[in-house]
């Protein structure tokens, strides 16, 4: 089932990857990508080598993931996603232990700093502080920023049928939390290095 | 649909590729036992991605008139997405954009399937091109609007109208020939693609004179002329497999060959304006699929009208 959305998403965005900063090993990571479309992880996801990609779990918006029987069946049976819910009112479990449990199990992780999808015209929203949080806890691990180009137009928020575009998955250089680096720092430098990946030839 | 003839050719093919690879094996061991050399792999990685492409062009020869179609209509589909990819966007396109690939891809294609010479011919120039900026401007947005309804114009002109000519070419009915029409679309991929390589080889033996030094780097005179007269000369020995006489072979090769170089400094053109080197990635060593097919592209539907015209009954 898995294979076959990532085939569907590889015939229509023939998605590219360029490992600029990093190589595709199988070390333990924390991809953290924009987020323009819900097809942002599934398309990740399928860039990444087979052996990687086993162990790779994208996180993703409980309250969004469980408010269908098939958006249940693909977040949580296909694609193993760690749910987290983004109502602080509502959620009984904290997200970012839930995050840091599945990176103690040995898996890498798939996450969206901007905390929801983009649809504004500003390339990306400020972060919200997950991947501080998450850092935090477990500072030896690897963050990746990962630009995803191009999906935007391939499925505006609100259409339905997608546009076959090419689409390039730029993987930079991995980062850390430095010691004693307040919150704030870490989230725009963080930030910025994702922005730094954006391709330049593109109109 | 096989015949003798077509089954020579692609022996022939073989025969080079075959060729190929233990030159570009040798030259890798030669000059380039680590990797080091980037023509050298370059070279070789276009050499093993023209055996995929023989070896996909022969099934689909195998498989008939449906096989073909839908090569080609693949390869418009893959030309089409790289083309628009590289397109102004705007939010308002976006049905246009998915009526390009599902709607008129599609279409074109049928036209080409049921040999609805009539409409095929025109429905992309009339029919396309006057209602899709419709349904453009019916979402309202104005910004680059010229801009963007021609861009989506040319490009599907150059990925799917042409591209859609070399199939066409299967339904002509040239007296004498009948049955063996599959042999124009080889001759005319061949003697096209050889012209390439050849203008390739030549360029990087004896390449000084850039003929368009804005344009692209690896176009030379010397590759230009090398490449073509020696395309023709092969296109024009083989004659006896076309409809046409040793002359017509010679000037149809030659228009062939100048029609490809055309094709591609055009398209050469359209990628240093958007500040790209390739249009794609899917086909290692080549690039994307308009890289490899920017020269049928050009050299399809005049090829296709002027056999038509000359030789076809229909």
């Amino acid at each position: 089932m898995g294979q076959a959305i990532s085939l569907f998403a590889r015939f229509i965005t023939a998605p590219r990857a360029v490992w600029q900063g990093i190589d595709p090993t199988p070390n333990q990571r924390v991809y953290f990508a924009n987020h323009s479309s819900n097809g942002d992880f599934v398309l990740l996801w399928t860039v990444l080598p087979t052996p990687l990609r086993r162990r790779t779990r994208p996180v993703a918006a409980l309250e969004y993931w469980l408010s269908s029987p098939l958006r249940a069946f693909i977040g949580r049976d296909v694609f193993n996603a760690v749910l987290i819910d983004r109502r602080p009112e509502m959620r009984t479990e904290d997200p970012v232990a839930l995050m840091v449990q599945a990176l103690d199990q040995g898996s890498s992780l798939i996450i969206f700093p901007e905390g929801g999808r983009n649809s504004s015209d500003d390339p990306l929203l400020p972060f919200k502080s997950g991947l501080y949080h998450l850092a935090k806890a477990r500072p030896g691990i690897d963050l990746v920023p990962v630009w995803i180009a191009n999906l935007n137009r391939v499925m505006p928020k609100g259409e339905i049928i997608p546009v076959p575009l090419i689409c390039t998955l730029t993987f930079g250089a991995p980062l850390h939390l430095d010691q004693d680096e307040p919150k704030d720092a870490f989230l725009t430098r963080t930030a910025q290095a994702l922005l730094a990946l954006r391709p330049q030839a593109h109109p | 649909m096989t015949t003798p003839h077509l089954l020579w050719l692609l022996g022939g093919v073989g025969g080079i590729l075959i060729l190929a690879s233990v030159l570009g094996e040798i030259l890798r061991v030669r000059l380039s036992p680590n990797g080091q050399n980037p023509v050298i792999e370059n070279l070789n990685a276009r050499i093993a991605a023209w055996w995929v492409m023989v070896i996909l062009l022969a099934i689909a020869f195998l498989a008939g008139k449906p096989g073909v179609i839908l090569l080609f209509a693949l390869a418009s589909f893959a030309a089409l997405r790289e083309f628009l990819t590289l397109t102004s966007y705007n939010r308002a396109d976006h049905w246009s954009l998915v009526a390009c690939f599902f709607v008129v891809l599609p279409l074109q294609y049928y036209f080409i399937l049921t040999d609805w010479y009539g409409m095929y011919s025109v429905f992309i120039p009339v029919y396309v091109f006057l209602l899709l900026p419709v349904v453009s401007a019916l979402r309202g947005s104005t910004r680059d609007f010229l801009v963007r309804v021609s861009e989506t114009q040319w490009a599907l002109m150059v990925c799917v109208y042409c591209v859609s000519h070399v199939p066409a070419l299967l339904y002509l009915q040239i007296p004498g020939f009948e049955g063996r029409n599959v042999i124009l679309i080889a001759y005319l991929i061949f003697v096209v693609q050889l012209s390439d390589v050849l203008q390739y080889v030549w360029g990087k033996l004896l390449g000084r004179t850039r003929v368009a030094p804005t344009l692209s780097p690896s176009k030379t005179w010397e590759g230009l002329i090398g490449g073509t007269l020696s395309a023709t000369a092969i296109g024009t020995a083989l004659w006896w497999m076309t409809p046409f006489t040793p002359l017509q072979a010679a000037a149809l090769c030659l228009m062939l060959t100048f029609l490809g170089f055309f094709g591609g400094l055009v398209m050469s053109a359209i990628k240093r304006d958007r500040g790209i080197k390739d249009w794609g990635h899917m086909i290692a060593g080549h690039g994307g699929f308009i890289d490899r097919l920017d020269s049928v592209i050009f050299a399809a539907p005049i090829f296709f009208h002027v056999t038509r015209y000359f030789w076809s009954v229909t």
